[in-house]
């Protein structure tokens, strides 16, 4: 059954916006989106604020997550769906991500064009286990990420050396995000 | 990846043709007009906005003479309105959408509700008798009584025409 969207489009998506542009700024930091959103599921509401926060006509989105919650993202937030993960500018994952090689991570001279992988993980919450270190951290955030999928941590170190080219992750969780840009070094332990 | 249908699964859905035809009768009735004429007719369902109402514009494009190349004519102010019924059977619940001209937010409510409502086999031929068939009447007249007042100022150019 179809869900609403955002209650207001305008003020809703400004705050999604920022708190995206919050947590890219200060990778690992959480932020929390308004609640109130109900998406299909298995959609979250801030897999599903952050999608419809960014995506748009010019966007392609990959989805993993059924009928239900492909047709409710074109429907409010009018992009494009493609069934291949190299040709989408937002990668909407609930389960296990594509190989991380097929995704589009730019070319030397745009390398903006990469994909921006939005990943629903079950929980959230700051201080943990993951080490962050890079641009935007002073000395070291430490993040707790609960149903991260098995080697994705080290699929995406892989991608570091390729810089500027990258993938930029959004992990999500309820109302809770946090952000993985291309440039964060993540260690466990 | 399949379309996924935007309205209704397949075998339930209305003829097409009838529903474009009652949603240009209700983009083209002011709200007055619906108010009036859904005094006759059975209450309206409970219903949830999905989408809007919102105002925005759109670009009116043209072809010259009919087969020219396509130019933008001007933008128009719409307003529309997309809703959900709320007594449907679970999963196939009847969705309303509402394109109206104009800034009028209850207007496109309104005809986005009736739209939904319109698809409700057991509902359609009561709406249908009581809104849409007078309005469709009323403004197949007013567009008649235009084309004639219109008619009566016509110009001929047929000296023109046989001097050549």
């Amino acid at each position: 059954m179809m869900q609403p969207g955002f209650h207001d489009p305008v003020l809703d998506a400004q705050s999604g916006f920022r708190a995206v542009l919050e947590a890219m700024s200060r990778p690992g930091r959480v932020q929390a989106l308004p609640p109130g959103l109900t998406p299909p599921a298995p959609l979250q509401p801030a897999t599903a604020a952050v999608l419809l926060t960014l995506a748009d006509a010019e966007t392609p989105v990959f989805s993993d997550a059924g009928t239900a919650a492909a047709e409710w993202l074109r429907f409010h937030a009018g992009c494009p769906l493609v069934a291949s993960p190299a040709a989408a500018t937002f990668l909407c994952v609930t389960g296990t991500p594509p190989a991380l090689e097929e995704i589009d991570l730019g070319t030397d001279e745009a390398p903006q064009d990469g994909a921006t992988l939005v990943l629903q993980v079950a929980a959230l919450r700051e201080g943990g286990a993951l080490r962050l270190s890079g641009p935007g951290i002073e000395r070291e955030h430490r993040l707790h990420v609960e149903g991260l999928p098995e080697g994705f941590l080290a699929a995406r170190a892989a991608l570091a050396p390729l810089y500027p080219r990258g993938m930029d992750v959004i992990l999500c969780a309820g109302t809770r995000i946090a952000a993985l840009p291309r440039t964060t070094h993540v260690m466990e332990g | 990846m399949p379309e996924p249908a935007p309205t209704q699964p397949p075998g339930t859905s209305p003829d097409t043709a009838a529903r474009q035809r009652w949603m240009a009768v209700l983009a083209r009735a002011g709200l007055a007009e619906l108010r009036a004429r859904l005094e006759d007719a059975p209450p309206l369902p409970p219903h949830t906005r999905l989408r809007g109402p919102e105002t925005g514009l759109v670009m009116l494009r043209g072809r010259a003479g009919g087969d020219g190349a396509a130019f933008n004519l001007s933008e128009m102010t719409v307003t529309r309105c997309s809703v959900r019924l709320e007594d449907g059977p679970a999963g196939q619940a009847h969705l309303g959408h509402a394109y109206v001209a104009g800034r009028d937010r209850a207007q496109a409510e309104l005809a986005a509700v009736l739209d939904a409502a319109l698809l409700d086999p057991a509902r359609r031929p009561a709406l249908l008798a009581a809104v849409i068939e007078p309005l469709a009447r009323a403004q197949a007249s007013a567009a008649e009584a235009e084309a004639r007042k219109a008619a009566a100022t016509r110009v001929q150019f047929f000296t023109m025409a046989t001097m050549r």
